[in-house]
């Protein structure tokens, strides 16, 4: 009875009854990943096989403060996986150590194992700045590079290896990353101006094309929408469902109509009580989380009960 | 499905791992000793050059190899790490060798001052002046005027800044206050010779020329110690939490009470350190005092009876005018020197204890 | 005060005596405030107006009359020449040195022993300059001697390397040196403040991105901390440019404009000329000192301001 009205709540941008037969990802909490074929319908095919992004056992730290518990999941490729749950469960943090930005913080540390195709991103050899290359990151306030224009801002990736790259390459990729990010048309005359003088909205499609810009595998991220108004949401949301033709996403976001609409995979996180680490409760195709969650503690919180 | 595009085909031609190790290497990383190892090494290497050519110092030493280890730790990465690596490992090395030779004329200043200023020192140092005495004598009126001379510059600057930074944060609106902000800080950038040379022809207009006077000094000290202390002070008082000042509003107090009372007590801890910073600041001013207290031989406690010797001064005529005895009045400058320098540690380091241990913990 | 019952004598009295006391308590005090701010700007009107008046005999007098038979500019003229020439060597070599120990601390140092870091720089600000002076001409020019020498060897054809060098070390290059030292902790003090203000979500875009420390920083950092930077510089020139005993002790002046670095004859600064001439001047040799320090004045000023001005404008933008 709650999940009919759950679906009614979603209203029509709900992904159609075909798709939660793709791919059925369901975990519990220690179990292994099933993974079927996935040929989805209703989008169209992927134009680029992406790669799989799989955490193993992955607790995080800050110094002797344990953030995050115990989590294991698989992004999917080409497909969106959201991450939601109540402010401080941990799920920011867990984003953040998929592309090894969580390392940053001094004292923070990571145990366990991440694999971009296989392979641990945390491995011996492994340098975290290409580690970064491959899996990108966008935030949740727009950060354009403000000295910069829209231009350089998109090349400014690919200028890291200056000199190694001709201008009409250059110019080839940026515009391709703009067409991609749907802001090409917006911008296309102004390429010269500030980064920082487009509206928010566009200042956040200018972080995904330049995110876009140093080819990634993955995408992550972190409530890219929550500091902008309806209107650019929605423009974000569609973008993002032409992404995963490319990428492998994973957002998080604190807007459960939002991970309804966009998202394949959900993965619900939570925390027992302030002060204790933040732990994975449930991850599965977002239909299934959002009308047959398998967990309690996960009904409660789609329904609105808590958080 | 459309044809990936052209970059997207590099990259799944090479493996995740290559990719994961970083473009140019070949997924190799240095030891972590080795920016050590590559500093040690171009020491060692400049050091062995140095002797070679026969000019060995030790601050020469540091210099080169600084920059030669930056040199040798990108010539050492790069092949193995890749360009872009190589050159983060250079330049790490390379703001680290930078602070690294900033210390050197620190550490060489302090060392220099102790090792020569030591010679100088005795008990004849700090108890006799030089008057009569030909090619000796001590530093005492040098001693003393200069506590003299920087005692009526606190007790002329003091009031004054603290007045004025109490009349910009507490009472200041509008085009006063902007213009007094902005003249402040153009005060902090008059040259020191400048404010002696006011405080010279301020005296010289109202009481004929060729006069000299410890006052003078203070004067012309106290030019340049004002804007300090009214910026620290300022900055001090903008700290104290406005609910203070409401709460003792709100009781009726009037306000200049409120600030004799309530924002100056809370702030005490913070004025004092900056006086005591401001005026370790201005007592090893020697300009100013080349132009206005003159030089003189004997002991002369009294600002407004002529001439004044001080520390900083006394340190210069003696390096300028050495006498017959060339070695010992070097040693005496240097003594000067050292204690200057002594003296201006303790004030800083007295500040500061001050500061830890009386100020008032504000939530 | 609690409310106040004003409807009997007694209290109307003393409504009426801690009003006064009020009024009078906060007129005087304010009014103190006030003539201590006003005093300031006096002040500062003060040291131009009465460097003017006792400077003005010199600057209208002729030539002849004036000690060394110059007109004023052609006096004023070489001794500016030396304070920039001074000014712009210590800037040369003290900005990047002070932006590198900037990122140092800010960056690369571990956060924990950052501060103590900045404490030990800002040491070089706490030492007397007489003590620079001293350090200068005892330690510093000997030391220096082989290296101009080599320089004089290798480097001569260049016009500020022609010889023949100084065997004192007295020369404008160590000058130059011994200054960079001086305004070093300014500029760099400056540098740290605003490149610890990067805000951090730009620092983490460039992070995001695949960008390696130094790239980072030379993205992100930097291009923030430009006009603060460009600001604490000129701080730190207004400061060499008023530098007096390090140069007075220091150079080895013969008067004439030169741009050589490393030789006995150099221009004197317009600071250290008066602290060498000053004590054994009288009459209209006194006032033609005072107007060079006019000079100096308005050239120091002109530097402040112009910081000041850029640092406004950043801020605007």
């Amino acid at each position: 009875m709650e999940g009919r009205k759950l679906k009614a709540m979603f209203g029509p941008e709900s992904k159609p009854a075909t798709e939660a037969e793709e791919g059925r990802n369901t975990m519990s909490q220690a179990g292994p990943v099933v993974e079927t074929s996935s040929v989805p319908q209703g989008d169209a095919a992927p134009a680029r096989r992406a790669k799989t992004l799989e955490a193993k056992e992955v607790n995080l730290y800050y110094g002797d403060f344990h953030a995050v518990e115990n989590v294991s999941l698989t992004i999917e490729p080409n497909k969106v996986t959201a991450l939601i749950g109540s402010s401080g469960c941990g799920k920011t943090t867990f984003l953040r150590s998929l592309n090894r930005m969580h390392e940053l913080t001094p004292g923070a540390s990571v145990k366990g194992s991440i694999q971009l195709d296989g392979e641990d991103v945390y491995g011996a050899g492994v340098d975290p700045v290409a580690v970064r290359r491959l899996i990108g990151m966008v935030f949740q306030q727009p950060n354009p590079f403000p000295t910069m224009s829209i231009y350089d801002n998109v090349a400014a990736g690919l200028n890291f290896n200056a000199g190694r790259i001709k201008k009409s390459e250059k110019d080839e990729i940026v515009e391709k990353s703009l067409r991609g990010a749907h802001l090409w048309d917006e911008v296309k005359d102004r390429l010269g101006r500030p980064g920082s003088s487009l509206s928010g909205g566009q200042q956040q499609r200018l972080c995904i094309a330049r995110a876009t810009a140093v080819s990634p595998e993955v995408l992550l991220m972190d409530e890219p929408c929550s500091a902008l108004d309806p209107v650019a949401t929605l423009a974000i949301e569609d973008l993002i469902g032409e992404l995963k033709k490319e990428y492998t996403i994973a957002i998080v976001t604190h807007n459960m109509q939002q991970a309804a609409r966009a998202s394949d995979n959900t993965a619900f996180f939570n925390l027992d009580e302030s002060g204790k680490p933040g732990h994975l409760v449930e991850i599965g195709p977002t239909e299934e989380i959002f009308t047959k969650p398998k967990r309690k503690e996960t009904e409660d919180y789609v329904s609105g009960r808590f958080g | 499905m459309t044809p990936p595009p052209a970059d997207a085909a590099a990259l799944s031609s090479r493996s995740t791992r290559a990719l994961l190790s970083g473009e140019g290497s070949r997924g190799g990383t240095l030891p972590g000793w080795a920016p050590w190892a590559a500093f040690v090494g171009a020491l060692i290497f400049c050091g062995l050059v140095e002797a070679a050519l026969g000019w060995f110092t030790i601050a020469l030493m540091l210099v080169f190899g600084a920059l030669v280890a930056v040199v040798a730790i990108y010539a050492w990465s790069r092949p193995v790490e890749g360009a872009r690596r190589a050159k983060d490992r250079a330049i790490t090395m390379g703001i680290a060798a930078a602070f690294g030779v900033s210390m050197a004329p620190l550490i060489s200043l302090l060392y220099e001052v102790i090792k020569r200023g030591v010679k100088g020192i005795s008990w004849e140092f700090f108890t006799s002046d030089a008057r009569g005495v030909v090619g000796g004598g001590g530093a005492e009126h040098a001693i003393v005027g200069t506590l003299v001379i920087t005692a009526c510059a606190v007790v002329i600057s003091v009031p004054i800044g603290l007045m004025a930074a109490i009349y910009m944060n507490e009472y200041g609106r509008g085009p006063l206050r902007r213009a007094l902000t902005f003249f402040v800080d153009v005060m902090t950038g008059i040259p020191s010779i400048v404010a002696g040379l006011f405080a010279y022809a301020l005296f010289e207009v109202f009481f004929g020329p060729g006069i000299q006077m410890g006052i003078m000094g203070s004067v012309a000290l106290s030019v340049l110690m004002i804007p300090i202390v009214i910026r620290s002070a300022e900055e001090i008082l903008k700290i104290v939490p406005n609910h203070l000042r409401e709460a003792s509003y709100a009781l009726g107090t009037p306000k200049w009470k409120t600030i004799v009372k309530v924002v100056l007590p809370t702030a005490f801890a913070g004025l004092v350190t900056g006086v005591m910073l401001a005026t370790a600041r201005i007592i090893g001013e020697t300009a100013p005092l080349l132009v206005t207290t003159g030089v003189v031989d004997s002991l002369n406690a009294d600002p407004f009876a002529g001439r004044m010797q001080n520390l900083a001064v006394y340190a210069y005529n003696q390096y300028r005018s050495p006498g017959v005895m060339k070695q010992a009045a070097y040693d005496r400058a240097w003594a000067a020197a050292l204690t200057l320098i002594v003296i201006v540690m303790i004030l800083n380091v007295i500040a500061r204890l001050v500061y830890r241990r009386y100020k008032t913990e504000i939530r | 005060m609690a409310h106040l019952d004003t409807t009997t004598n007694a209290g109307q009295l003393l409504a009426a005596a801690s009003r006064g006391r009020r009024r009078r308590g906060d007129r005087i005090f304010g009014n103190a405030a006030v003539i201590a701010a006003v005093t300031i700007l006096a002040l500062l009107a003060g040291v131009a107006v009465f460097l003017v008046t006792e400077g003005f005999p010199a600057l209208t007098a002729s030539a002849s009359e004036l000690p060394g038979g110059d007109s004023f500019i052609s006096y004023v003229a070489p001794l500016a020449f030396g304070s920039a020439m001074a000014g712009v060597l210590a800037m040369i070599v003290a900005v990047p040195l002070a932006v590198a120990v900037a990122l140092f601390i800010t960056h690369s140092a571990p956060p924990r022993v950052a501060s103590f870091l900045g404490y030990l720089v800002d040491l070089l600000a706490a030492i007397p300059s007489i003590i620079y002076g001293l350090w200068g001409i005892f330690v510093l020019g000997p030391a220096a001697v082989p290296v101009m020498k080599w320089l004089e060897e290798k480097l001569g054809f260049l016009p500020i390397f022609e010889g023949p060098a100084s065997i004192t070390g007295r020369t404008m290059l160590v000058v130059g040196l011994v200054l960079a030292v001086m305004i070093l902790p300014i500029v760099s003090a400056v540098a740290r403040e605003v490149f610890a203000q990067t805000p951090r979500k730009l620092q983490e875009g460039a992070q995001a991105l695949g960008a390696t420390r130094w790239e980072m920083i030379r993205t992100t950092v930097l291009p923030f901390g430009r006009s603060s930077v460009i600001s604490g510089a000129m701080l730190g020139l207004g400061r060499a440019l008023g530098e007096t005993m390090a140069v007075a002790i220091i150079l080895s002046v013969s008067g004439g404009v030169t741009c050589i670095l490393i030789s006995q004859a150099n221009p004197s600064t317009i600071a250290a000329n008066i602290a060498l001439n000053f004590p054994e001047s009288s009459g209209l040799a006194i006032n033609l000192l005072i107007a060079t320090g006019l000079v100096l004045f308005a050239i120091t000023l002109a530097t402040n301001f112009l910081a000041r001005l850029i640092i406004a404008r950043a801020e605007v933008k």
